[in-house]
C-alpha cells in the first residue's frame, strides 16, 4: 500500500510532460500556459523550488538525473557558475535574432535570454517630503551626515538583489582605486546601513513606507510601477521613486536552459521558441514586474512609472562568475565582521 | 473546654449533600475515630477540618479560634492520605524533616527528631532509603513518622491502612494506637472497617450520607446502637424486625425465630404490640445438639445448621429456626463432635443476649 | 516478542531510510571534492569568525530558553490547574505563534513595536509629539522576545500535560505540612515537574539553537546562527564542503546537547502518582484564585499581540477597516498559472498536516515506548532518535534531493517528501511529550510495551490510557503544528497544485505593493485560524475518562 502511494504519487517522465523549475518569483498567466499545452499536445508542469540560488544548487546536485527539462531563473550573476558546472544543453533559438545585443546573456547559448530588470535604490516620496530632503544623487551623499541610519540593503550573499548592488558600487568606485568600493561599504557601514537577509525583510520590515524606519532602500526600478499597481486604493502616482544614478543600478538578465539529461528536450526547444515569442513576452511583464527581452513587445501602461535608467553598471556575467567570492568575501570582512 | 468544636457544619457539591449539619467536639489527646460506608461524608469532614475544602455553612473552631479563612498551613494540623503521599524525588529522612523544615528548625535539630521518629515508629536506620525501596508497611510507617515530626495539634489519618494486607494490618493497627498514645496527640481516624475503630479509637462517630449517626465509645455503641445501620456497622449479624409482646417482667419479642425473651430495657417509645428489631449478641447464644437435654436458662429454639463457616478458633454456624436464620459463634470443637451441616440443634438465647431497637429509623 | 521487535525495526528503518540515507548521502557529496573534507574542519576550526558563530549560537539559544521556560511556567499552571470558559479557545491560541512563518511574525512585531508601530504610535498620541519611541526593532532584544514567542507554547503545552496529571495530594501534604503556596511549588511540585521541563527546556534550546529566519529577520546578518551560515555557504556561496563541515558540527553538537538532557531527564524522572485529571473546580475558587488566573490570561493576550497587530492590518485597506484583502485572496486578477484559491491552499495544508502527524505519531509513540523501558544506553538512544532536530534544514532538504531521486525512491515532485520532512521534524515532539508521562507511571510498561495493537489491550485502554491521552494529544497538536508551519521545507514543495498556506503568502511577499501585502497578511490571519481550529478540533478527541479539560 505505501509502495503503491509512493509509485502514484511520483509521476513519471513522459514525452509530451515538459517540466519545468524556477524560482519563486517566475510568473505567468494560466492561459499561455495553456496555449502552449494545447499547440503541442503537451502538458506544462512548472516547479518552483525556492530562490534563484537554491534552485541552482538543486539543479547541479541533480547534475545528470534531472527532475525537470528545463531551468529558469539563471542571471548574469549566477551564469558563471551555472556553465562551470555544466548543468545545461546549448540551443540557439531562432527567435535570438529579436533580442537586442545588450540583452544577449549568453554567447555559448547554453543559457536564452528572457526578461531583465533593474537592482536601484527605491526612496520613500512621503518621507523625504515631510523632512524636506531630496533624493541623493550620487552614492558617496549615503555616507554623510544627512542620510545617515537611513538605508536598508540586502546582504549580497543571500540575496539577488543584494549581490546585483554589491556589483554595481565594484563598477562606480572600482577595485584598486584610493577611494575603491569597500571603502564606500566601510562608511556606509559607520553611517549606519542596515543589512538584511532577504528582500522581503529589508521591503517589508524596514522600509518606512511599511512602518521602518529607513526611507532608502535597495529594490528593483519596477518596484514604483508595482507599487502603483497594487494599491490599495487608487492613487494618481506611486508613493515609492527610483533613484538612478549612474553606474549605480545594475542590469539583472535573467535566463532559461535545457538541462543535460532532459527527458522532453524537443519539446523543451519548443517552449523556449514560445518564451521568446510576443506573446510571452508580453504576458509576463505585469505579473513578474521585469521587462521583455523581445523588441518587438510591449509592457504594460503603468510601466511609466519603471524608468529605465541610461547607464547601468558596466560589468559582464564573466567577470561576475570569476570575482563574485572574492568580491562576497571582501564585502562580508568589511561589513559584517 | 474540648479542643475541637464543629458546629453545624454542612457541605454540598453541586446538589450532592456530603457533609450535612455535623456537630461533633473532641479532647485534647482523644482518638477519635469516623466510621461508616464509603459515600458517608466522613473524607469530606476531614478536608473540612483540615482547610483543604470550604464549608457551606457551620463553623469549625480550635483551642476556641475559629478556624474561617485559615488557610490549611497555617493551622498546624496534620494529615496522613490514604495514598500516603510521600515525596518521591526525597529521601526517607527529608520526607519525615519536610514539617520541620517548613517550620525554620534547624538542620541538626531536624535530623535528630527524624532519627527519634524513626525510632519510634520502628524504621531506625531507614532514614536514607529512598522512597520506593520502601515496602508497603515501611511505608505507612514513614508516612505516620512525618505527620507526626512537626507535633501537630491535630492529626488526621484518613484510612491510612487501607491497603494494607490483612496480617499487616491488624498488626499496625495497634502500633498506630499505641504510637499515638504515646505522643500524645489528637488523632482524628477515618475507616470505614470496624475492626481497626474498635483497635484505635477512643470514641467511634458513626457517618451515614453526610450526617452523623452516633458517637461514643466503641463498647457503648455496641452495646447501644441508636439504628440498625449502627449496629450492622459494628458488626451485629443477627438483627430480625419483629414485634413487641410484652414490655417488661420479662420483656417478650415475636419475631420469624420465635418468641424471645428480652433481657435489655425496652425503648420507651415502642408501645405493646409495636415493631421493633431485636438484636441477638452472636456469642452469648449457645448452640446444643438437639438430642441434649437444656440446662441453661432463656429461649430455647430448635433448628437445622445451614451452613458453617470456620474461623480458626471460632466456627460461625448458621442456623435455620423458625422463619429465619440465627448466626450463632461457638468455639470450633475437632472433627469428631463438630457439629455438620444438617445437623438439628437447639439454640439457647438467654435474655441477655437480646436488646430491642425501636423500628423505622434512620 | 515479535510485536516488540516491530515496535524497534518500524522507526528504525522509517529514519534509517528517509534521515540516515539523505544526510549520508549530502554530506558524502559536500566532501567529494577535497580530502574527506579534513581541510574543512581545520579551516573551520581555526577560523574565529565561525567559532564565534558558534558560540553566539549557543549562548543565545541558552538565554532564549530561560526567558521561554520563564514566560511558559505561569502558562501552564493555568491550564494544568484551572478551568474557566474559554480555555480551549485560549490554550489553541497561545499554540498559534510556534506555526507562523517568521517573515509573517516578523511583520506583526513591527506592526507592534516597529517604529510606526501600535505602540508607538499610542506612546506619542497619549503623552505628545516628544516622547522616547521604543527602539527594538534590529535589537538583540528583540530576537530573544521573538524566540521566546515562538517557543512558549512548547513548555505551555508539555508541562501543562504533564502537571495536569500530577496528583494534587503531593501539594496537598505539604501544605498539611506546613508549606504555603510558594515553598510547596518550590520544594515539592517544581522537582517533580522537572521531566517535563527538562522535556521542553531541550526543545526550545534546540529550536532557538538552529533558528533561522526569525534571528535574521529581526535583527539581520549580525546574527546569524550556524544554520544561517550553513544556508549561505550552500546556497549563495557554492562551498559545499565547508557547508557540510558546518552541518557536521551542528550535528554533533546538537548530539552532545540532546545526550546531556537525555541523561538529566532520565535521572530527574521518579515514578510518581499520574492520575487522570480530577476536576479541579471542585474547590471554591477564593479571590486570590481568581486574581491569578486572570492575570496570567491577561499576560498571555499580551504575549500573542504581535498576532492581533497583523490581524488588525489584515483587516485595514484603504486608510479604515475593510475585508478587500480578504475578498482580493479569492480573485486570480492577473490570471496567473500560479493562483491557488485559498480553499485549494488551505485544504492542501490541512491534508499534508494530518499525513505527516500520522506518521509522526506512529513513529513517536513507538520511539517514545521503546525508550520509556530501563535499559542501558537509554539516553543515547534518546539523543539519537531526536537527531532530526538538530540537523540542518537546508543539508536535510538537499539531501532527500540527491538520495530520493530514483525509483523506488524517486519522490522528487511528489507530495510525499514534503509530508516525510515534516514528520521528521514533528516526531521529537511526540517523543518529549510522550516520554516523561511513560516514565512516570508506575509498573504496566512490559505490558504496554506491546502496545501496537497486541496483549493486554483492555489494560492500555482502562488504565494507561487516560494518562497517557493528554500527552499523546499534546504530541498530536505539536506534530499537527510543524505541518502547518513548514519548518524550511519549502524548497522540497514543488507542484503548484500542492501549494500550501506558507507558500501562498511568501508568494504575495515577493513583490511590492500595498495589497499585496494586505493579502499576505491576510492569508496569515486565515492560517492563524485554520490552526486554531484545528487545535480545538484535536483537543475534542480526549480521552472521555480524562475528565474536565
Amino acid at each position: 500500500m505505501l509502495v503503491a502511494m509512493i509509485t502514484v504519487a511520483c509521476g513519471g517522465d513522459e514525452d509530451n510532460e515538459l517540466v519545468i523549475m524556477s524560482h519563486d518569483s517566475f510568473n505567468i498567466s494560466d492561459e499561455v500556459i495553456q496555449e502552449f499545452e494545447q499547440a503541442n499536445d503537451a502538458t506544462i508542469v512548472i516547479q518552483q523550488a525556492g530562490d534563484a540560488g537554491e534552485a541552482l544548487v538543486r539543479a547541479i546536485l541533480e547534475k545528470g538525473n534531472p527532475s525537470a527539462d528545463l531551468l529558469y531563473g539563471i542571471d548574469n550573476t549566477y551564469l558563471g557558475r551555472a556553465l562551470d558546472e555544466e548543468i545545461f544543453d546549448t540551443y540557439k533559438s531562432d527567435l535570438l535574432d529579436l533580442v537586442p545585443d545588450k540583452y544577449r546573456l549568453d554567447a555559448s547559448n547554453h543559457v536564452t535570454p528572457i526578461d531583465y530588470g533593474y537592482v536601484n535604490l527605491n526612496y520613500d516620496v512621503a518621507f523625504l517630503a515631510a523632512n524636506n530632503m531630496s533624493p541623493p544623487t550620487t552614492l558617496e551623499e549615503l555616507t554623510g551626515p544627512d542620510w545617515a541610519g537611513s538605508l536598508v540593503v540586502e546582504n549580497p550573499a543571500t540575496s539577488s538583489p543584494g549581490l546585483a548592488f554589491l556589483i554595481a558600487t565594484v563598477s562606480y568606485f572600482g577595485e584598486d582605486d584610493d577611494y575603491d568600493y569597500l571603502d564606500f561599504w566601510a562608511d556606509l557601514k559607520a553611517n549606519d546601513v542596515l543589512v538584511k537577509d532577504g528582500w522581503s525583510d529589508a521591503y517589508y520590515t524596514d522600509f518606512t513606507h511599511y512602518g521602518g524606519d529607513r526611507p532608502l532602500v535597495v529594490s528593483y526600478a519596477t518596484s514604483p510601477a508595482a507599487e502603483f499597481f497594487f494599491s490599495a486604493d487608487p492613487i494618481d502616482a506611486p508613493p515609492t521613486a527610483n533613484i538612478l544614478i549612474d553606474k549605480a543600478t545594475f542590469l539583472q538578465i535573467e535566463g532559461i536552459g535545457i538541462l543535460k539529461g532532459a527527458n522532453s528536450t524537443n519539446l523543451a526547444k519548443k517552449f523556449i521558441d514560445f518564451a521568446l515569442d510576443t506573446r510571452f513576452q508580453e504576458d509576463f511583464p505585469d505579473k513578474m514586474f521585469v521587462y521583455p527581452v523581445n523588441r518587438n513587445a510591449s509592457t504594460p501602461d503603468f510601466f511609466v512609472w519603471a524608468e529605465q535608467p541610461k547607464y547601468p553598471a558596466d560589468i559582464g556575467a564573466a567577470e561576475i562568475g570569476e570575482k563574485r567570492e572574492a568580491w562576497l568575501q571582501a564585502w562580508t570582512e568589511v561589513v559584517l565582521r | 473546654m474540648p479542643a475541637l468544636i464543629l458546629t453545624n457544619l454542612s457541605k454540598s457539591y453541586g446538589n450532592m449533600p456530603a457533609v450535612s449539619d455535623v456537630s461533633l467536639t473532641a479532647e485534647y489527646g482523644e482518638l477519635v475515630c469516623l466510621l461508616g460506608p464509603s459515600g458517608c461524608g466522613k473524607t469530606t469532614l476531614l478536608r473540612l477540618i483540615a482547610g483543604l475544602e470550604f464549608p457551606d455553612s457551620g463553623t469549625i473552631a480550635f483551642d476556641g479560634v475559629d478556624l474561617r479563612g485559615v488557610a490549611p498551613h497555617m493551622r498546624g494540623f496534620g494529615l496522613m492520605f490514604q495514598d500516603l503521599a510521600l515525596f518521591p524525588h526525597m529521601d526517607v529522612y527529608r520526607n519525615v524533616g519536610f514539617g520541620l523544615r517548613m517550620q525554620g528548625v534547624a538542620a541538626a535539630e531536624i535530623r535528630r527528631r527524624a532519627d527519634e521518629l524513626l525510632e519510634l515508629v520502628d524504621l531506625a536506620g531507614f532514614g536514607d532509603r529512598k522512597v520506593h525501596e520502601l515496602s508497603g508497611g515501611e511505608r505507612q510507617r514513614v508516612a505516620l513518622a512525618r505527620s507526626l515530626a512537626p507535633e501537630p495539634k491535630l492529626l488526621m489519618l484518613d484510612e491510612p491502612l487501607g491497603s494494607l494486607d490483612r496480617v499487616l494490618r491488624e498488626s499496625l493497627q495497634s502500633e498506630v494506637r499505641s504510637i499515638l498514645k504515646e505522643v500524645g496527640v489528637m488523632a482524628i481516624h477515618v475507616t470505614h472497617d470496624r475492626e481497626e475503630a474498635y483497635a484505635i479509637a477512643d470514641t467511634i462517630v458513626m457517618m451515614d450520607r453526610g450526617s452523623l449517626v452516633q458517637a461514643g465509645s466503641p463498647e457503648a455503641l455496641y452495646k447501644d446502637p441508636a439504628n440498625e445501620l449502627v449496629a450492622r456497622s459494628l458488626g451485629v449479624r443477627n438483627i430480625v424486625s419483629g414485634t413487641l409482646a410484652r414490655a417488661d417482667g420479662p420483656a417478650q419479642v415475636v419475631c420469624a425465630l420465635g418468641t424471645l425473651a428480652v433481657g435489655w430495657p425496652v425503648p420507651s417509645e415502642v408501645p405493646v404490640g409495636g415493631d421493633v428489631l431485636a438484636l441477638i449478641d452472636e456469642r452469648t447464644v449457645s448452640v446444643i445438639p438437639a438430642r441434649d437435654a437444656i440446662t441453661s436458662a432463656g429461649s430455647t429454639l430448635a433448628g437445622t445448621i445451614t451452613a458453617r463457616e470456620f474461623r480458626g478458633g471460632e466456627s460461625a454456624l448458621h442456623v435455620s429456626v423458625g422463619d429465619g436464620t440465627i448466626v450463632c459463634l461457638v468455639v470450633s470443637r475437632d472433627a469428631g463432635t463438630a457439629a455438620q451441616v444438617g445437623d438439628e440443634v437447639s439454640v439457647v438465647v438467654p435474655p441477655e443476649a437480646v436488646r430491642l431497637l425501636a423500628r423505622g429509623g434512620p | 516478542m515479535t510485536a516488540s521487535r516491530l515496535l524497534i525495526l518500524g522507526p528504525v528503518a522509517f529514519l534509517a531510510v528517509f534521515f540516515l540515507y539523505p544526510l549520508v548521502a549530502i554530506l558524502a557529496r559536500s566532501f567529494s571534492g577535497g580530502a574527506l573534507g579534513l581541510e574543512s574542519f581545520s579551516g573551520l576550526l581555526g577560523d574565529s569568525y565561525y567559532l564565534g558563530r558558534i558560540w553566539f549560537t549557543t549562548w543565545q539559544a541558552a538565554l532564549s530558553t530561560l526567558l521561554t521556560m520563564v514566560l511558559g511556567l505561569p502558562a501552564a499552571y493555568l491550564f494544568a490547574r484551572h478551568e474557566f470558559p474559554g480555555k480551549t479557545v485560549l490554550k489553541a491560541l497561545t499554540t498559534l505563534p510556534f506555526i507562523m512563518p517568521t517573515i509573517v511574525v516578523a511583520m506583526g512585531f513591527i506592526a507592534l513595536l516597529g517604529p510606526q508601530g501600535l505602540v508607538n504610535t499610542a506612546l506619542t498620541g497619549l503623552l505628545g509629539p516628544d516622547t522616547p519611541q521604543v527602539r527594538l526593532t534590529n535589537t538583540l532584544v528583540i530576537i530573544f522576545m521573538a524566540h521566546a514567542f515562538y517557543n512558549y507554547a512548547i513548555v505551555v503545552r508539555i508541562v501543562s500535560a504533564f502537571w495536569a496529571n500530577l496528583t494534587p495530594r503531593f501539594g496537598e501534604s505539604a501544605a498539611m505540612l506546613g508549606a504555603g503556596r510558594v515553598r510547596t511549588f518550590f520544594h515539592v511540585t517544581l522537582p517533580l515537574l522537572l521531566p517535563s521541563l527538562w522535556s521542553s527546556a531541550v526543545l526550545v534550546f534546540v529550536f532557538s539553537f538552529t533558528s533561522f529566519g526569525v534571528v535574521l529577520v529581526l535583527g539581520g546578518p549580525r546574527f546569524a546562527t550556524l544554520e544561517v551560515e550553513i544556508y549561505q555557504l550552500t546556497v549563495k556561496l557554492f562551498r559545499l564542503e565547508l557547508a557540510g563541515a558546518l552541518a557536521m558540527v551542528q550535528l554533533v553538537f546538537t548530539y552532545v546537547v540532546l545526550l546531556v538532557y537525555a541523561r538529566l531527564q532520565e535521572r530527574s524522572t521518579v515514578t510518581i502518582t499520574l492520575v487522570p485529571h480530577e476536576a479541579v473546580t471542585r474547590r471554591k475558587k477564593s479571590w486570590r484564585d481568581m486574581l491569578v488566573v486572570t492575570g496570567i490570561v491577561v499576560a498571555l493576550l499580551i504575549v500573542l499581540s504581535p498576532l492581533w497587530a497583523l490581524v488588525e492590518r489584515a483587516a485595514t485597506a484603504g486608510g479604515g477597516y475593510s475585508t478587500a484583502n480578504f475578498t482580493g485572496l479569492f480573485v486570480n486578477e492577473s490570471g496567473s498559472y500560479f493562483y491557488a484559491s485559498p480553499f485549494r491552499v488551505i485544504w492542501n495544508s490541512i491534508r499534508f498536516a494530518l499525513a505527516s502527524m500520522t506518521i509522526a505519531m506512529l513513529v513517536g509513540t513507538a520511539v517514545a515506548y521503546l525508550l520509556a523501558r530501563p535499559r542501558r544506553r537509554a539516553s543515547a538512544l534518546d539523543a539519537l532518535f531526536m537527531m532530526p532536530l538538530g540537523v540542518s534544514a537546508v543539508t536535510l532538504g538537499f539531501g532527500f534531493l540527491i538520495a530520493l531521486n530514483r525509483p523506488p525512491l524517486d519522490l522528487r515532485g511528489s507530495w510525499l517528501i514534503l509530508v516525510i520532512a515534516h514528520s521528521l521534524v514533528a516526531y521529537p515532539f511526540v517523543i518529549r511529550s510522550l516520554l516523561p508521562v511513560l516514565r512516570g507511571m508506575p509498573g504496566h510498561l512490559k505490558e504496554s510495551a506491546a502496545m501496537l495493537g497486541a496483549t493486554p489491550l483492555s489494560v492500555f485502554i482502562h488504565i494507561e490510557l487516560p494518562i497517557v491521552a493528554r500527552a499523546l494529544l499534546v504530541g498530536a497538536t505539536f506534530a499537527f503544528a510543524v505541518s502547518m508551519g513548514e519548518f524550511g521545507a519549502s524548497m522540497l514543495l514543488v507542484r503548484p497544485e500542492f501549494a500550501t498556506i506558507p507558500v501562498a503568502i511568501f508568494r504575495l511577499l515577493s513583490q511590492p505593493g500595498a495589497s499585496n501585502l494586505g493579502q499576505a497578511l491576510a492569508m496569515s490571519s486565515l492560517l492563524m485560524a485554520v490552526v486554531a481550529l484545528g487545535f480545538v478540533v484535536i483537543e475534542r478527541f480526549r480521552y472521555r475518562e480524562v475528565g474536565g479539560f
